[in-house]
Formats: C-alpha cells, sequence, structure tokens
C-alpha cells in the first residue's frame, strides 16, 4: 500500500500538533478498540473564523497526515465552511489515499465537525452537523466504511 | 541508507552461497528435467540430488516422501485439500486447526468448513503456546486431520509438535505442521517428531521465493491438486523447478551447518533488543516470554501507539520491522494471532515484531536502541489520550 508523497510530508512534519488550553471549540473522535483517535482544538478570531487550530493524533501515518491536513485546510475558514470540508477534499489535499484508508479522512473531518458542534452548544446555538457516531467512543468506525452522512459533493 | 533489516520472518535475502548453485540451472543446465537427452536427464538428476538432500536434512525415511512445491501457501493448502479430499471425498470430516496459524491455513480451512467439513479452530494459551490437553479435548471420533504450526510466525512460540501429534494419532487423526518458521532454525526430525505432512518455505531460509516442500510420509492417504504430466510422484505435476530446488536444498543445508550457534547467537541479540526497550521506554511489554520460544523473533507491545506509525517512523531511520496493527493490515482488524492470546484489540495496534536473521549484526540492534525510543516518545506526545490511557511517570 502505497502513500503518496504528500501524505508522507504530513506524517513526517505534521502541521499543528498540540493542544490549545481552554479552546474555544474541543472535539475529540475514535476510540482505542479501532486504534485511531483524533483530538482537534481552536480559537476563532472576532470574526469568527478559525484563527488557531492544533490536533493530537493516536493512528497511522494516514490518520496522522489527515488530520495536520485538515487543521491547515480549516484555518481562516468559518465555522460553516469548516464544517463542510468533505473527507473527499482532505484526500484530494493530500494527492490521494489508498481506499482502505480512506475513513481516516472521515475522523479527520468528524473531529473538527465535533469540536465545531462544541463551540456552538457552549454558546447555546444550533449544532451544524447531525450525531457523529465517531465521538462515541463505543462506536466502531469499520463497520460502517460507506457512512457518507456528512458528505458534501 | 542501508537497510536495517529486522523482518526475517517475511522474507530473506538469497544467500550468495545459494545464489551461486542456483545460477547454471537457468541459462547453462536449463533442460526440462523430464526430457531423455543428456540436458533433461542432468536437469533430473539435480532436482534428484536437492530432493535427497532435502529428505536427509529433516531425517524423512526416504526422499520420495519430499515434494517440492511453489512455496509455503501451496503446501499448506495441498496438506489440506490433499488429505481430507481423500480420506472424505463427501465431507463430513473433522478438521483441527490452531486460531493462529498463517492465513494459508486458516483460508483452506474457511473454505473446507463451507463444503461440509467440520472444523474447529483451537485458541492457543496467553503464553502463545497449544496446550496439548486442549487438542485432546477438541479431537472427535470423526477427526481425520490436525494442523497445528510448528512455531508461532508472529510472537515466535513453539508448540509441543511432538506431543499434539502422538495425540492425534491416538483417536486415528493425521497431523499436519507448518513448519516454516523453525525447519533450519531449530532441530526438525520428521521421524521424532512422528508428523504426517510438514510444510518448508525456501524463502524463509535464505533461499529463492517461489519455492516450498511437503513432506507426506508414505502411505498418508492423499489427492493430488495440481494434475498434469504427473511429477513429483503424480503428487504434484509441472515441470520441475531445477534452480529452486538445488537453491533451497543448498539453502537448508547452509541453516544446518550452523544452527546451533545461530540460535546462540541471534538469542543473545534478540534479548538485547529486548531488554534495551523495555528499559527505555515505559508502558512496554513483551508479548509473551514463555519458552519454548525461536530464538530470532522479538515481539513487543508498545503501548499507546500505533504500529504502522512506528514502523513508518523506523522505516525513515532505514529499520525493517512488521507490526500487527489492525491499519497496517488490509482488513483493519489486528493480529489475529494476537487476538487469540487475548492481547486486548487497543494493545495490539502498538504490537512491534522484530525477526533477527544471518546478517544481523550487533551493531545493527545498537541502531536500532538509540533510534527506536525517541520514536514511541514522539509518537506518544503526538496522542490525546497517552497520558490518560497510561498515567505519567
Amino acid at each position: 500500500m502505497l502513500y503518496s508523497d504528500k501524505v508522507m510530508d504530513h506524517f513526517n512534519n505534521p502541521r499543528n500538533v498540540g493542544v490549545i488550553e481552554n479552546a474555544d471549540g474541543v472535539g475529540e473522535v475514535g476510540n482505542p478498540v479501532c486504534g485511531d483517535i483524533m483530538k482537534i482544538t481552536f480559537n476563532l478570531d472576532d470574526s469568527e473564523h478559525i484563527d488557531d487550530i492544533k490536533f493530537q493524533t493516536l493512528g497511522c501515518g494516514a490518520a496522522i497526515a489527515t488530520s495536520s491536513i485538515v487543521t491547515e485546510m480549516a484555518k481562516g475558514m468559518t465555522l460553516e465552511e469548516a464544517a463542510h470540508i468533505s473527507k473527499k477534499q482532505v484526500a484530494d489535499e493530500l494527492g490521494g489515499l489508498p481506499p482502505a484508508k480512506m475513513h481516516c479522512s472521515v475522523l479527520a473531518t468528524d473531529g473538527l465537525k465535533v469540536a465545531i458542534d462544541d463551540y456552538l452548544k457552549k454558546h447555546g446555538r444550533e449544532p451544524l452537523s447531525g450525531e457523529i457516531k465517531s465521538a462515541d467512543p463505543n462506536f466502531d468506525p469499520h463497520g460502517d466504511e460507506d457512512d457518507d452522512e456528512h458528505e458534501e459533493a | 541508507m542501508d537497510t536495517v533489516y529486522f523482518d526475517c520472518a517475511a522474507t530473506t535475502p538469497v544467500d550468495a552461497r545459494v545464489l551461486e548453485v542456483m545460477l547454471p540451472f537457468f541459462s547453462e543446465r536449463y533442460g526440462n528435467a523430464n526430457s531423455l537427452y543428456a540436458l533433461g536427464r542432468d536437469a533430473y538428476r539435480a532436482v534428484e540430488e536437492a530432493r535427497e538432500s532435502v529428505a536427509k536434512s529433516i531425517n524423512a525415511a526416504s526422499p520420495d516422501e519430499v515434494i517440492f512445491t511453489s512455496g509455503g501457501t501451496e503446501s499448506d493448502n495441498t496438506a489440506l485439500f490433499g488429505v481430507l479430499t481423500k480420506v472424505a471425498p463427501d465431507g463430513g470430516a473433522h478438521l483441527i486447526v490452531s486460531a493462529f496459524e498463517h492465513h494459508a491455513i486458516l483460508e483452506p480451512a474457511h473454505w473446507l468448513e463451507k463444503q461440509g467439513y467440520e472444523v474447529t479452530v483451537l485458541k492457543p494459551r496467553k503464553s502463545g503456546h497449544i496446550d496439548p490437553n486442549d487438542l485432546r479435548a477438541a479431537i472427535q471420533p470423526n477427526t481425520k486431520l490436525v494442523s497445528i504450526m510448528h512455531a508461532n510466525n508472529e510472537i515466535g512460540t513453539i508448540n509441543p509438535v511432538k506431543e499434539l501429534a502422538a495425540i492425534a494419532h491416538e483417536s486415528g487423526a493425521l497431523f499436519h505442521t507448518d513448519a516454516a518458521q523453525t525447519l533450519g532454525k531449530i532441530p526438525f526430525d520428521v521421524q521424532e517428531l512422528g508428523v504426517d505432512l510438514a510444510s518448508a518455505s525456501s524463502h524463509k531460509i535464505y533461499g529463492p521465493k517461489g519455492f516450498g516442500a511437503l513432506y507426506i510420509k508414505k502411505r498418508t492417504p492423499f489427492n493430488a491438486y495440481q494434475r498434469g504430466g504427473g511429477q513429483e510422484f503424480k503428487k504434484r505435476s509441472g515441470t520441475q523447478n531445477t534452480p529452486g530446488s538445488a537453491g533451497f536444498a543448498k539453502a537448508l543445508e547452509l541453516m544446518l551447518e550452523d544452527q546451533a550457534a545461530e540460535a546462540v547467537r541471534l538469542t543473545g541479540l534478540r534479548d538485547k533488543l529486548i531488554n534495551g526497550v523495555l528499559s527505555a521506554l515505559e508502558n512496554t511489554q513483551v508479548t509473551t516470554d514463555v519458552e519454548p520460544r525461536l530464538p530470532h523473533i522479538a515481539h513487543l507491545l508498545i503501548n499507546g501507539v500505533e504500529g504502522e506509525a512506528m514502523l513508518l517512523q523506523l522505516d525513515n531511520k532505514g529499520i525493517a520491522v512488521s507490526t500487527g496493527s489492525a491499519c497496517s493490515s488490509g482488513s483493519l482488524e489486528p493480529s489475529h494471532v494476537l487476538l487469540s492470546v487475548g492481547c486486548r484489540p487497543e494493545i495490539a495496534h502498538g504490537s512491534l515484531r522484530v525477526s533477527l536473521g544471518r546478517f544481523t549484526t550487533e551493531a545493527n540492534i545498537d541502531y536500532f536502541l538509540e533510534v527506536f525510543p525517541p520514536i514511541v516518545e514522539r509518537l506518544r506526545s503526538m496522542s490525546p489520550v497517552y497520558q490518560k490511557m497510561f498515567g505519567s511517570k
């Protein structure tokens, strides 16, 4: 199974690793049984654009690369824009992912969505995404490969 | 950067001395061993000499008990299908395999079950060994074949094959063992062990890929799968692989030359690596250290880190290893071997197999011990849950 050069770059030199204390938005997805866990934290600027965003990930090369690239993609976006980043866009930004690894890109976008909804709920506003299954620590993402409810063309 | 190759259980380079023996058969001694003229007779002799050599190496009663195949996988498939379709052509017979067999046994077993054979998958104990009492309890009146690997390729544990074969025979069942990981590395005597069938793989012992052998004790009921010109005593047709035969025989001969000394040397290197890792890093374990185990396999559990990520980071440093994590397998399941010995999935994801060999040096071990701990520490620092799951020390 071959990773693209860009995936390897983001795996070897991940961007935005870390955690923001008391962040505006916090999202954690995945579970240890599955072997992939991502945590995304972000702060917004005064115009509600994502200003600072960080990730921590336990997972394989694709998991780390997709977390890294999604934080890069989300920087400067509004909450709406960030919540609509699709798994295909993540994979395309990375120059493609092996089919078996596409679920990692779902986890990355899920983490971001959960963090965004965390911010919105904290401020008494409507969440942008529906229920995110991978935010449930007992959920097994591999049992649901074609879960595309949050997929955007 | 030269590779520090720590994946000998996956495959090995062809030894220069093996290559030397093989080369003439490609362009000079290229005859078809079935042809009647000199070039053919020469090839035939070469194959039969190789057969005699291999038979002697495993203490088979006669050379015609050794047939050559395209590798361990073919040997495994042939053993299972060959015996069961002969003794029970219409299904109904019972097959026992262990839960930590290579897929080359598990997949045929699975298919046989669909064809109407009964299959029991016997779990090893937590130590990583099959307990003879568990086999005895699993045997049924209609058990015809038991297949249990001599040693496990991931965790390196060696099963009590002699005892297990005797138990199978008590009940009139035949016994096959997949010896891909033991042949040449530890003493392997088919008469002493009492097995009816045994699979061997050339590329695990510095021989060429695409070549293996199947020992079939005389009078073992057997249906050929691959039929055609009648080669290999009508048990496996196909023009003989002359270079492969010569290479495999030479490879096995070389393994036996210094088998005992190599076992000592490799055990020392293996243990240096294990002890080095355990002392440099917290929250790490040897998957099993219960003897008997192979001298050259170190299998570790690195908590809180994912296996493929470790493997790629080590690859950056020129070190080749393998892992049993889900992410590294096409199926997204962690290794069935680790699950079979009771390893929890979240721990199995952090597994690392280091398997050493003829060309491993102490300097390689030292290099690994220098670069591995920082890799683990960095990956742990990137994890959102390491502190939460394993606590800080």
